[in-house]
């Protein structure tokens, strides 16, 4: 659905995207997860059209954007980092002019926007002026508008940043249910537990390179299973274990606190690139 | 077509939204020129055996006309910067002529609007005038050829305050001196040559020739019709460097 080909882009002497190659299958729901400034937004924007290419070659369900713009355009739905609905509209208002720039029609435009605002939630808000809206319903609405054309693939830049826990996972469980209705998701986010929960593949991205990709679970079992943290002289020391059994007899006769948790993504992540997503 | 329909509606949405402030805003400065120069200087002036007013109110149609369309610039540039609105634009399917073709119509409807108000405050001063097709005709080419540019600047200039420096630098001054308020042929002709270049200039020849019922000059037109396709290729050429 997405393949992405030796991918470059620069902004001056900086780097944002350092050779990227990537494809993502009918359905998946694949993560990009990075410290901000990985490179993660400016992909996602070459891959909605809003920034242009540096060198390298992307399609989208068989449209190169480059070549075949506006095929690539009709494909994707996009839920930018920034909110970007119109304030001064209606939530009925914004989708509609979404789904006029997408060329539907009026019956269809109508029936969808009820379909959608029952979706998301939003059904009795559907006159109300977007800026009487709380961040967790704009962020809704914003999902409802990027499916309001049908996309096939949906782009997700950063979806929960600055929303409250409880939000944020009405929003994943909505993510979720759009990925089970057939979409295809790519999703950034430096958020570990956000790729943890949502992700069936993610991308490790630093200095906008790829570290690594695979499938969560796979990416923390090279680890092990089990992870003590200890803090001692040297700051804090962490070491992973196959097993709890392991890692319990490790604290063993030893001094100091330790705390045995399960390894995440973090881990993976410091592991592999040296820092934490969120340093 | 769906999306220069899209863009276009979208603006009128927000107008309607902003419908008595947007009014109010647009009657202050002309309504402010009439009296003062209806009521306060109206017997100092004279324009040839008919009052200044005769003169003055196709001026201000010129001047509003270019002001309201390319005000347009600000909105987008907001748009733009500051509330994102524009990457659902980038991301849509649409064709920049499509964005360009739907903001400058927007443009111009906004000018329309500001030249009807400007009308209608002139009726209680008991001038008569020819508003016919001739008339609008000119104040289309005008809104045209300014809202062009101002798509065009609010892609290629960013900062918002750049935005206000060019209200200030090219806006303000041309609407002073491109024949709004006095007559070109007052001002020594060096300056007429210089001045001869604005396009405000042949839009106030063409408004105020029509206006008063005389024969308006082709060559008007044509200089309106070559500036404003200058300006509009420019904006279609600077959608896509905003991209980045």
């Amino acid at each position: 659905m997405i393949k992405i080909t030796k991918l470059e882009k620069s902004y001056g002497k900086v780097r944002a995207v350092d050779g990227i190659d990537l494809s993502v299958t009918p359905g998946e729901l694949f993560a990009f997860l990075g410290p901000n400034g990985a490179g993660k937004t400016t992909t996602i924007r070459i891959l909605t059209g809003l920034t242009r290419i540096g060198s390298g070659q992307v399609s989208i369900g068989g449209h190169d954007i480059e070549t075949e713009p506006l095929a690539a355009k009709r494909l994707c739905g996009l839920v930018p980092q920034n909110i970007n609905l119109d304030s001064e509209l209606s939530v009925r208002e914004n989708l509609d002019i979404h789904g006029r720039l997408f060329g539907m029609d009026a019956g269809r435009r109508k029936t969808k926007i009820e379909d959608l605002l029952a979706y998301v939630e939003l059904a009795d808000r559907t006159h109300s002026l977007v800026k009487q809206l709380s961040g967790g319903l704009k962020r809704r609405l914003m999902i409802a508008r990027a499916l309001m054309h049908e996309p096939r693939v949906l782009f997700l830049d950063e979806p929960t940043v600055g929303l409250d826990p409880a939000i944020r996972r009405r929003i994943w469980s909505l993510v979720k249910r759009v990925q089970q209705d057939g979409t295809t998701i790519f999703l950034t986010t430096h958020y570990i537990e956000e790729a943890e929960f949502l992700a069936g593949r993610v991308s490790f991205l630093d200095q906008g390179r790829i570290v690594a990709t695979d499938t969560p679970e796979n990416l923390m079992q090279q680890l092990g299973h089990w992870a003590i943290d200890r803090v001692n002289g040297e700051g804090m020391q962490t070491q992973y274990f196959q097993t709890r059994e392991e890692a319990t007899q490790f604290t063993t006769g030893q001094d100091g606190g330790f705390t045995l948790r399960r390894v995440h993504l973090e881990d993976a992540f410091l592991a592999l690139t040296g820092k934490k997503v969120l340093s | 077509m769906n999306g220069f329909i899209a863009v276009y509606l979208r603006e009128m949405l927000i107008l309607k939204y902003r419908f008595k402030r947007q009014l109010a805003g647009m009657a202050v400065s002309p309504l402010l020129y009439l009296i003062t120069f209806g009521y306060a200087m109206g017997d100092l002036i004279r324009f040839g055996d008919q009052s200044y007013l005769h003169f003055l109110i196709p001026g201000l149609v010129a001047m509003a006309s270019m002001t309201q369309s390319f005000s347009i610039s600000t909105d987008i540039n907001v748009a733009r910067f500051y509330w994102n609105i524009f990457e659902e634009f980038q991301a849509a399917p649409i064709s920049n002529l499509s964005y360009v073709a739907g903001e400058v119509l927007a443009g111009i409807t906004r000018a329309l609007l500001a030249v009807a108000v400007i009308l209608l405050l002139g009726l209680p001063f008991g001038v008569v005038l020819h508003y016919g097709p001739v008339f609008w005709l000119a104040v289309v080419a005008n809104s045209f050829v300014f809202a062009s540019l101002a798509v065009a600047m609010a892609m290629l200039v960013k900062p918002h305050a750049d935005q206000s420096l060019l209200t200030a630098f090219i806006i303000t001054p041309m609407a002073f001196l491109g024949g709004t308020f006095f007559p070109l042929e007052k001002v020594p002709e060096w300056a007429q040559i210089l001045l001869s270049c604005l396009p405000l200039t042949h839009a106030s020849h063409a408004i105020r020739a029509s206006a008063l019922g005389q024969q308006a000059q082709l060559i008007d037109f044509l200089i309106l019709l070559g500036a404003g396709c200058l300006f509009f290729w420019l904006a279609l050429h600077s959608v896509n460097r905003a991209r980045d």
